[in-house]
């Protein structure tokens, strides 16, 4: 096939799938962060809520955008695009699968393969900050010139750490390609172990991981990181002006470098689209058994009389049916090298995902001396150490 | 590979695209009264006391240099591991030098407190 028919074709699925994740890993949020505080969240609109963001961006879509009378409108516009595009546009360089072969065409779920991928992405990082320092500045609102500043300040900081960390698996595998590295993290220790670079044979890069991690959550200003837009002291911080599609702009531009960064996370250390146990033992049916059991489940829920919700006696059905149906899918030996690895892939980037909000369901705020000093201090020297250690030891070993 | 950077263009101009349209479609959905009020700098109901570009504390200043400083450094380390096979004990000696140089820096910084916030 046409090589730009099918660079379209994916380029559009990638940006749908994207967008959608981007607007349902806010209702995950909410709804995990409720059940952690013993409450239902969404539940209104749609079945369970589902229908919740849609709900959301048709309201900001329809709100008044506001350009306040002291700002700088040039920049107060350009801010939110600059953010939102620059977040969109890093997923390109993920690969989500090996190279397979469907209907006579061969390619690969994942937009592009460049030799330069990490590099890529953490230019992409850096110029993230931009969206948000220009915003908070141009804004001329005290909260938000704190929290644009606090921002940029604390990115930075925490890019040394998260840049260290991402060089010591590089010692290992000795390529900035991301499918390169991925497919060098093939095979299993004792046939059991998989040979992630978390659990890798000279140095297993588990304290780089956890480097990364807490970096990652400096960079996409999160808790217990969210010191930017943190609500008791700074209101909305660097966004307090923002309304409407702006405002959602940076909202899709945060989740957008969760999004990505858990996929970052996934292809550096967790082995990308690799099973976490061999598929001898079965690996490959751990999809069809959790769609299968989450239809039953369903369904159980559905003949149970005592469930009179309006809408729960339509969706329990209909999705018990839609998730049994979905299970043999992954049976189907043509689209078995696609889906298999897929289903891995977005597993693993999935559960970091729920990491994110868990921690952020679980851990209070950082005061700003203390999250810079964590960064100087501590975190700093120690990714250093990890990275000379794991160079010491891989020249050691050969 | 020139092909090979095309999609990010191609997904780069969508990306803009995509929420200028959408802002562009709503314009005509959305209502607009600006009054003088609504468009002042928000601070909590109050009226703004003073212009928001005034002085800050100078410690942003500072991390901004140890920044430029350090992150120049990480962008050398990642030849380093690429050729890391090719390079082996000679790129682990090299690397461990200009570490060093960088770690003296460092700790220099730290006894300059040029770490400490505040």
């Amino acid at each position: 096939m046409n090589f730009y028919l099918l660079t379209l074709i994916k380029m559009a699925l990638t940006a749908l799938v994207l967008l959608t994740c981007c607007a349902y890993a806010v209702w995950v949020e909410r709804k995990v962060l409720a059940h952690i505080q013993l409450r239902p969240g969404p539940y209104r609109v749609g079945p369970h809520g589902l229908l919740q963001p849609l709900a959301d961006l048709i309201k900001l879509l329809t709100k008044e955008g506001i350009v306040p009378s002291y700002a700088n409108p040039f920049f107060y516009l350009l801010a939110p695009f600059l953010a939102v595009a620059l977040a969109l546009t890093a997923i390109v360089v993920i690969p989500f699968t090996p190279e397979f072969e469907l209907f006579g065409v061969r390619t690969a779920i994942g937009l592009t393969d460049l030799n330069i991928g990490i590099l890529f992405l953490l230019a992409l990082s850096s110029l993230g900050v931009y969206g948000i320092a220009i915003g908070g500045w141009a804004s001329n609102n005290k909260y938000s010139l704190m929290g644009s500043l606090r921002s940029s300040a604390q990115m930075v900081s925490y890019e040394l750490p998260l840049a260290m960390a991402i060089v010591s698996p590089l010692l290992l595998v000795n390529t900035l390609n991301l499918r390169e590295i991925v497919e060098l993290q093939n095979g299993f220790h004792f046939g059991l172990l998989p040979k992630w670079n978390v659990f890798a044979s000279p140095v297993p890069q588990a304290l780089g991981f956890v480097i990364f991690l807490i970096a990652a959550f400096a960079e996409t200003n999160r808790v217990p990181f969210d010191l930017p837009e943190a609500e008791s002291e700074l209101v909305a911080g660097f966004h307090t002006e923002y309304s409407s599609m702006m405002f959602a702009s940076f909202f899709m531009a945060e989740y957008a470098n969760i999004i990505t960064i858990c996929c970052v996370a996934t292809v550096l250390f967790l082995g990308g689209w690799h099973p976490l146990w061999p598929a001898e033992y079965g690996s490959d049916l751990v999809p069809v058994v959790l769609l299968a059991a989450a239809g039953l489940m369903l369904l159980f829920h559905a003949a149970q009389a005592a469930r009179r919700r309006k809408w729960d006696r339509f969706t329990f059905p209909v999705f018990g049916v839609l998730l049994l149906g979905l299970a043999p899918v992954f049976l189907i030996p043509v689209l078995k090298p696609v889906l298999i690895p897929f289903f891995w892939f977005v597993a693993k980037a999935g559960f970091l995902v729920f990491v994110f909000i868990w921690i952020r369901g679980t851990l209070p705020r950082y005061r700003y001396d203390q999250l810079m000093r964590f960064a100087w201090t501590f975190l700093f020297p120690l990714s250093l150490a990890n990275l000379l250690v794991t160079g010491l030891v891989v020249a050691l070993a050969g | 590979m020139p092909e090979g950077y095309l999609p990010i263009f191609i997904f780069l101009i969508c990306a803009i695209l995509f929420p200028l349209v959408l802002l562009a479609i709503f314009r005509y959905l959305r209502p607009s009264l600006p009054i003088p009020v609504k468009l002042e700098a928000y601070e909590c109901g109050i009226r703004a006391a003073s212009n928001a570009r005034g002085r800050y504390t100078v410690r942003f200043y500072i991390v901004a240099i140890l920044f430029v400083v350090f992150d120049v450094e990480t962008i050398f380390l990642f030849p380093w591991a690429v050729r890391f096979r090719q390079l082996a004990w000679f790129g682990v000696a090299e690397v461990a030098v200009f570490l060093s140089i960088l770690i003296v820096g460092y700790i220099w910084a730290y006894k300059k407190g040029a770490l400490e916030w505040v």
